[in-house]
């Protein structure tokens, strides 16, 4: 096995701590935003596509090339806006006017 | 240009922390939004990088099209999408992500076979790429479509289903382990062929392993395929060699893991279970019984309705699906706001289901202003339940049964509910008796101190509203 597989091994490895790290503790009222939100994050590889879209020369390469790219900015652009309109909802709420009240 | 091109790791090595904070702050509501920009930022800047990249600039007339496409169709589905809609929008929006996995993947073994440097480590992460991302495609589409209602909702089963499941996965896997074996240089296969075959067995598992589950679950396995999505992407990464979309890959992996399995939780039920378990057919013998007891449910009109409220002390509203689907949130604001200047005190129990996946119904409810202080979960309200007057129940079903603490036969044993049944009056806005999602009975509905008030959510409350202002 080449080094950098097992580079990309222990990358995987922290990864995954570091994942489960962030999301432990979340409040309900944010599931579907982060599900959502994550789901933009794995758009990410749109740069995977971009990266090997020429990599086969030849009709079926360039398809799918073509395909990929496009599926890819789907993702990215559709998860990262639609996250960001759920969460406008939560901020677009007038705050309780009584700034002196403690929490 | 050369040198230029030396910064592109180091700009996808700033993208990959760029993804950690924001779903770290993607975990909390004051930092949510800036969480979720500053990934978008990460994500631009890698992408944009990426140009640096010879043959991406060189293919530029191939690639700005396609991302010209993706843009206006994510970018539109996106801002149209009404909130209700949403689940299945985030369904769709992920099963591109798990194609566009899959396509990579694909495209990378061609080009590693042609150049006939591919080893058997980076046979492995493609297939898997291929496979986890080819499932989650086709598993997100119909997913999409069930939830959209183009696919009957339904658990959809046939005898000899586990056999013709199993029969894909276990086809899929024997031409992926053919490719390694060739790769391995122990065989010689027609790569080409097999590979086709295994995204096509792929793409079938995904239909075969997501057509049996009601729409009930839909968010779960939504939250799983998106998990699968995340995974599929690190193994894109693996094979490319590039490790921010590992490191991207499998923070989405991970945390959509946990998400997944915070969701079984909230319905009582395990992964496994909501996988392979059969709830609509079990749920088709305890139906018929439990009706025919005699007992018959109480209809109210909408002024009965209006007077119990308007007479209350302490009301609680327990929204469900039925009034995310009828848009109904501005009307039951409208509502609370008359009820608020009697003096009567309202607030929301929000189940951790209610709606369409956790969260979804306070998205909803924040959309119509209703002020964050007076939603409620379940444990912080369902002490308070015996003490209100009123239960007003719109549109929610199975979250309320109190067959889910009393019944063990029941297919949703166990499951957290509401205590709805110990308010001292309880209404009921539904459209029509017709079970909900679990296809079970809601004996809630033939207590004594329930009345049916039927029709469409947003409408009925709206009479009720209607009602009220006369009253005052």
């Amino acid at each position: 096995m080449s080094n950098e597989v097992l580079l990309g091994a222990y990358v995987f490895m922290l990864a995954i701590w570091v994942g489960n790290e962030v999301i432990s503790k979340v409040p309900t009222t944010l599931h579907t935003p982060l599900m959502s939100g994550a789901n933009a994050i794995h758009g990410i590889i749109i740069v995977g596509a971009l990266l090997v879209a020429t990599a086969l020369p030849g009709p079926l390469g360039t398809v799918l090339g073509f395909l990929a790219v496009v599926l890819g900015t789907i993702n990215v652009v559709g998860g990262f806006v639609v996250t960001d309109r759920m969460l406008q909802m939560f901020k677009a709420r007038p705050r309780p006017a009584k700034p002196a009240e403690k929490k | 240009m050369e040198q230029l091109r030396e910064l592109v790791p180091w700009v996808y090595f700033i993208a990959a922390i760029t993804f950690i904070f924001g779903l770290k702050g993607l975990s909390g509501p004051t930092t949510a939004q800036m969480g979720n920009r500053v990934a978008a930022a990460g994500m631009l800047a890698a992408v944009i990088a990426t140009f640096l990249e010879q043959q991406v600039a060189a293919a530029w007339i191939l690639v700005l099209p396609a991302i010209a496409i993706g843009t206006v169709i994510g970018f539109a589905g996106a801002r149209r999408v009404p909130m209700t809609a949403m689940p299945q929008m985030v369904a769709i929006f992920n099963g591109a992500g798990g194609g566009a996995a899959a396509l990579v993947s694909m495209l990378e073994y061609l080009r590693a076979t042609s150049a006939g440097s591919a080893s058997v480590g980076e046979v492995i992460a493609i297939l898997l790429g291929l496979m986890i991302g080819a499932v989650s495609f086709s598993g997100s589409v119909v997913a999409f479509g069930k939830l959209q209602g183009l696919i009957d909702a339904k658990a959809f089963k046939y005898a000899g289903q586990q056999l013709v499941t199993g029969g894909l996965f276990a086809g899929m896997l024997v031409f992926a382990l053919a490719l390694i074996a060739d790769a391995a240089g122990i065989i010689s296969a027609p790569t080409g062929l097999a590979l086709g075959l295994v995204g096509l067995l792929a793409l079938a598992f995904g239909v075969a392993l997501v057509m049996p589950i009601g729409g009930a679950d839909m968010p779960v396995v939504i939250s799983l395929l998106n998990a699968y999505t995340g995974l599929a992407v690190a193994m894109a990464g693996f094979s490319i060699g590039n490790q921010m979309l590992i490191v991207a890959g499998t923070l989405v992996g991970a945390s959509g893991t946990i998400l997944t399995r915070l969701m079984s939780k909230a319905m009582n039920r395990s992964l496994t279970n909501v996988l392979f378990g059969a709830f609509g057919a079990a749920t088709a013998t305890t139906a018929g019984a439990k009706t025919d007891d005699g007992r018959t449910f109480r209809e109210v009109s909408a002024e009965d309705a209006a007077i119990l409220l308007g007479y209350a002390q302490s009301v609680i509203i327990v929204p469900g699906y039925g009034l995310a689907v009828a848009q109904a949130q501005h009307n039951v604001r409208e509502l609370a706001d008359l009820l608020e200047a009697r003096g009567i005190e309202v607030r929301y129990a929000i189940h951790p289901v209610a709606g369409r996946m956790p969260g979804h119904m306070n998205v909803l409810l924040a959309e119509a202003n209703v002020p964050y202080e007076k939603l409620f979960d379940m444990e912080q309200i369902n002490e308070d339940f015996q003490r209100a007057d009123v239960a007003l129940v719109i549109g929610a079903n199975d979250v309320t049964n109190p067959a889910a603490r009393k019944d063990t036969t029941s297919p949703i044993y166990g499951m957290p509910i509401l205590n709805v049944d110990q308010a001292q009056n309880i209404i009921v806005i539904k459209r029509s008796m017709k079970p909900g999602f679990a296809g079970i009975d809601n004996e809630l509905y033939l207590d004594p101190k329930t009345g049916m008030l039927f029709g469409d959510a947003k409408e009925a409350v709206g009479r009720v509203v209607a009602e009220l202002k006369k009253a005052a």
